[in-house]
């Protein structure tokens, strides 16, 4: 099945990126490649094999649920690009 | 010698025997940067202010007495994807331009606690997605060894810095290659440790199933000491692991005596270069004078490395990448007409091709419809390629192989062929892929003069054998000493 400027539309889409025509038609046909390439892995039969997610013999890790300040709070919020009185501030979103 | 062409481990017999003190290191090291930094693009931010000042904190507590840390004055540069609190940390994209680090990550905050000197941002590539250091919102790093040719990737600034002498040794990250293949093709030594070995608070996430931060230098000695200082348990990442770190330098002199090399021969295949196959076959039968004996093995799924590879660590990418929407942090989009269009134009505006391109693929492959036949798929074929390197492991000691296909090729050569940039991975994916530690160790030279690197690659948590056999074959051969002929 080949990889259409349809399919780029629908995943810039989904992850909020805006392309113009010649970056859709350039990664159209760039993803196609390597999407027919990626195929290969279709050789191997893997219906008895178990997905590895990470390497470690580790699932949840879980520490005692106790409060602590963060003290850099106020200098993270800071490098944001706009805020408004110490807040993050973006256009409006209700009418 | 010039100070700033020593090694960390010389440099700290000097401070101790009173023949240097840290501020002359560290204004040695600045004098380099300040006359071919222009030529290299290597480092992308520098803070000469903070370094002086801690160089003189360093030499005013030796003077009182006062304990100093293993790596007190030593000038050592970070990747630029590495959070230093109040210090620039912009992974070379445009998005994260005017970022300052809000915290300090833990391999740098170890940096900090052994009385390193912080001397600078390395460039990279944009969000370390690239193998030639050519993706960077600051334009390609350059080859010490010749100008026209790529450092590779991604953390190619930390590799030519330390090949040119601007920094004693640098910390890179790794996620298919990135430490090993540039520390490869600029001729210096480049260690990508275990998966956990290393924390990775603090270094801003690609693929977090494979990430690890590593050290690069100019010899394997300053490697097993800084890997020392970098390594350990912390709290603040969960898949950090929580074993003992081995004093790594102290432990370097052992024989090689017995020790079973396992060849892969899907690692030995047609249509490599064939210097650098000449090159890491001569290494290996360096080893075997000095008593190691070769075992041929296996890893049959090699051949599916680079598909599984680029499906997963793009896959990651794109839910990591997800943060970068214009409101918290770094750039954002002037006067956007809504909350949409400040997320569309802002991400549009803020990476670049090889990072679009990979958020892209990465959506896909999580799509619905799509997840089983090429995420799930990946995961399971990464199980097998696990597996290979298990089997391999119960008959030899270490394996031994190429770090890339071929030496450094020339700026532009690949950049506009993305499959042919994903294909050249293929000897350093497949140890991310399963966890493994592996070093690269200088073993050569093309005849056109640039360096060829040897992997070698170690059981889990095997950091100490893999160091103690480079470390043999450093004492023994000369490529560590070459140096580039900068002005």
């Amino acid at each position: 099945m080949a990889f259409t400027e349809k399919d780029v539309d629908y995943i810039a889409n989904l992850a909020r990126l805006s392309l113009s025509p010649q970056e859709t038609k350039q990664f159209t046909s760039q993803l196609d490649k390597i999407l027919s390439y990626v195929h290969k892995l279709d050789e191997l039969n893997t219906e008895s094999v178990e997905p590895t997610a990470h390497i470690l013999p580790v699932n949840n890790v879980f520490r005692a649920d106790e409060p602590k300040t963060c003290p850099n709070a106020q200098y993270a919020v800071e490098q944001a690009p706009e805020l408004i009185n110490g807040l993050f501030s973006v256009p409006k979103v209700i009418e | 010698m010039t100070l700033y062409a020593k090694t960390a481990v010389e440099l700290l017999a000097m401070m101790r025997r009173k023949e240097a003190c840290a501020r002359e290191i560290v204004e040695s090291v600045f004098q380099r940067i300040e006359a071919i930094n222009d030529k290299l693009n290597a480092f992308v931010a520098l803070d000469k202010e903070g370094a002086l000042k801690k160089a003189d904190e360093v030499d005013r507590k030796r003077a009182a007495g006062e304990p100093l840390g293993e790596l007190a004055g030593i000038p050592v540069g970070i990747k630029d994807n590495l959070c230093n609190h109040t210090h620039p940390t912009t992974c070379a994209s445009n998005i994260l331009q005017g970022y300052n680090a809000a915290f300090t990550g833990t391999a740098v905050r170890k940096l900090h606690k052994a009385d390193a000197v912080i001397i600078g941002n390395l460039n990279m590539d944009e969000f370390a997605m690239g193998s030639s250091c050519e993706t960077s919102f600051y334009g390609p790093c350059k080859n010490p060894w010749n100008l026209d040719y790529i450092p590779g990737g991604s953390s190619g600034g930390s590799a030519s810095a330390v090949a040119a002498d601007m920094a004693v040794m640098t910390l890179g990250s790794d996620t298919g290659g990135s430490i090993r293949q540039p520390a490869s093709l600029c001729g210096v030594v480049g260690m990508k440790p275990t998966y956990g070995r290393v924390s990775r608070f603090g270094l801003v996430a690609f693929a977090s199933s494979l990430d690890q931060i590593g050290p690069i230098t100019k010899t394997v000695e300053d490697n097993a000491l800084l890997l020392k200082v970098i390594s350990g348990h912390d709290t603040h990442d969960s898949t950090s692991i929580d074993t003992p770190v081995p004093d790594y330098l102290s432990l370097l002199d052992k024989p090689l005596k017995g020790l079973k090399i396992g060849i892969p021969k899907e690692y030995f295949i047609d249509g490599m270069d064939a210097e650098v196959e000449q090159s890491v076959r001569a290494g290996i039968d360096t080893l075997k004078k000095l008593g190691a004996e070769t075992v041929d093995i296996s890893l049959p799924h090699t051949e599916y490395a680079v598909s599984t590879y680029y499906i997963i660590a793009t896959a990651e990418a794109s839910s990591n990448l997800a943060r970068f929407d214009g409101v918290r942090y770094g750039n954002r989009t002037k006067n956007p007409s809504d909350l949409k269009e400040l997320y569309y134009k802002s991400r549009s505006e803020g990476f670049g091709d090889e990072v679009k391109r990979r958020i892209l693929l990465g959506t896909y492959v999580l799509s619905s419809g799509y997840y089983d036949a090429y995420y799930k798929k990946a995961q399971k074929v990464r199980t097998l390629i696990r597996q290979d390197f298990t089997k391999a492991f119960e008959k030899v000691d270490c394996i031994i192989t190429p770090v890339s296909p071929t030496p450094a090729f020339k700026l532009g050569e690949k950049i506009n062929d993305p499959l042919t940039m994903y294909l050249g991975d293929i000897f350093t994916i497949s140890i991310n892929l399963a966890g493994l530690p592996a070093l690269s160790v200088p073993c050569g030279f093309s005849g056109n003069g640039l360096p060829i690197g040897m992997q070698i690659i170690g059981k889990t948590l095997d950091e100490e054998r893999i160091l103690q056999i480079g470390h043999v074959f450093e004492k023994n051969t000369l490529f560590h000493k070459e140096k580039p002929a900068l002005g």
